[in-house]
């Protein structure tokens, strides 16, 4: 019977499944700068990178390892001075586009800011015209 | 008539992206974040020692001489278990290999050397990611080829495998 209930202990204890590093976090990944309008503005941009091992959730929403550290980094630069363009500078330099979530106009990106702008053009276009004689064809009528 | 035709055209665009999307979903989904670091010069950084058998690493000590790996890894990371018998076989080639320990302890990376070999001639410890940070690097383990003017060449995601060791030669040889 308890050998029973061990094995049930045993198979309730939760092992993770790929080892991760048993190290604290970096100083300024979970903790504020101590000035609120630094604070706001790092994390305004925290919300808008990607982080790179959970590419689905940006860098203020995931506890990976390296999300705190990113989070360390754009905390301690927001610190020295530098404003959130220069650090997601930085991080563009180094992983590309990819890391950011606020899109940009670049030469592959640009058909997507440029064809709802033609559309909307086109279909302006057409309820012109057809308006337009529709308008010709009440006159013509009274 | 031909109006009528014209009526089928939003269903063909909707099959059109109805497919597209059932085509990509069977296909590979690359998880991998390349560096855009490649061809810059490595940023500068300089790491304490990751135990106390090795000394630490530095910018300076990647630059001069002959073309090295510069080799990203932890001892917590299990593919970088798999990857150390190719890391010794390219040392055994002649390459020096500069390691770069990931939010290691000193105790963990000896006991992960005394388990799987010590091919490193240093290890930095990057207890912040930071080194990781400046040079574009999203995972462990990572191999970079970094040339006598302290240049990133090349990028190795995942661990090395056999087969990866003729292209990371040929990648070193380009870079001499």
């Amino acid at each position: 019977m308890i050998r029973v209930l061990l094995a049930f202990l045993a198979a309730l204890i939760a092992l993770p499944l790929s080892a991760q590093d048993t190290m604290p976090p970096a100083p300024y990944a979970y903790n504020q700068l101590d000035d609120p309008a630094l604070e706001a503005k790092a994390t305004a941009l925290m919300h808008t990178l990607r982080c790179l091992k959970c590419q689905s959730q940006s860098i203020a929403d995931s506890d990976a390892p390296m999300a705190g550290d990113m989070r360390h980094q754009v905390r301690s630069r927001i610190l020295a001075g530098e404003s959130p363009a220069q650090i997601r500078a930085w991080l563009v330099a180094r992983y590309g586009d990819y890391v950011s979530y606020t899109p940009t106009v670049s030469a592959s990106t640009w058909p997507l800011f440029a064809i709802p702008a033609l559309l909307i053009l086109i279909v302006a276009a057409v309820l012109l015209r057809r308006l337009g004689r529709r308008r010709a064809d009440a006159g013509d009528a009274s | 008539m031909r109006s009528r035709l014209f009526l089928w055209v939003p269903l063909a665009l909707f099959a059109f992206f109805a497919g597209l999307a059932g085509y990509m979903l069977t296909q590979d989904k690359t998880e991998f974040v390349e560096s855009a670091m490649i061809g810059q010069s490595l940023p500068d950084f300089a790491l304490k020692p990751a135990f106390d058998g090795l000394p630490g690493a530095a910018r300076s000590d990647l630059v001069g001489g002959q073309p090295r790996l510069l080799n990203i890894w932890a001892s917590w990371c299990l593919p970088c278990i798999a990857e150390a018998p190719q890391l010794e076989a390219l040392q055994a080639q002649g390459v020096e290999i500069v390691g770069i320990a990931i939010r290691d302890r000193p105790e963990d990376v000896a006991n992960f050397l005394a388990r799987h070999g010590n091919p490193y001639t240093r290890i930095g410890a990057d207890d912040i990611s930071e080194v990781q940070l400046a040079i574009g690097s999203s995972g462990v383990p990572e191999t970079f080829v970094i040339d006598a003017a302290g240049v990133i060449r090349y990028q190795h995601i995942g661990d090395i495998r056999e087969s990866d060791i003729p292209i990371l030669l040929a990648e070193l040889e380009k870079a001499r």
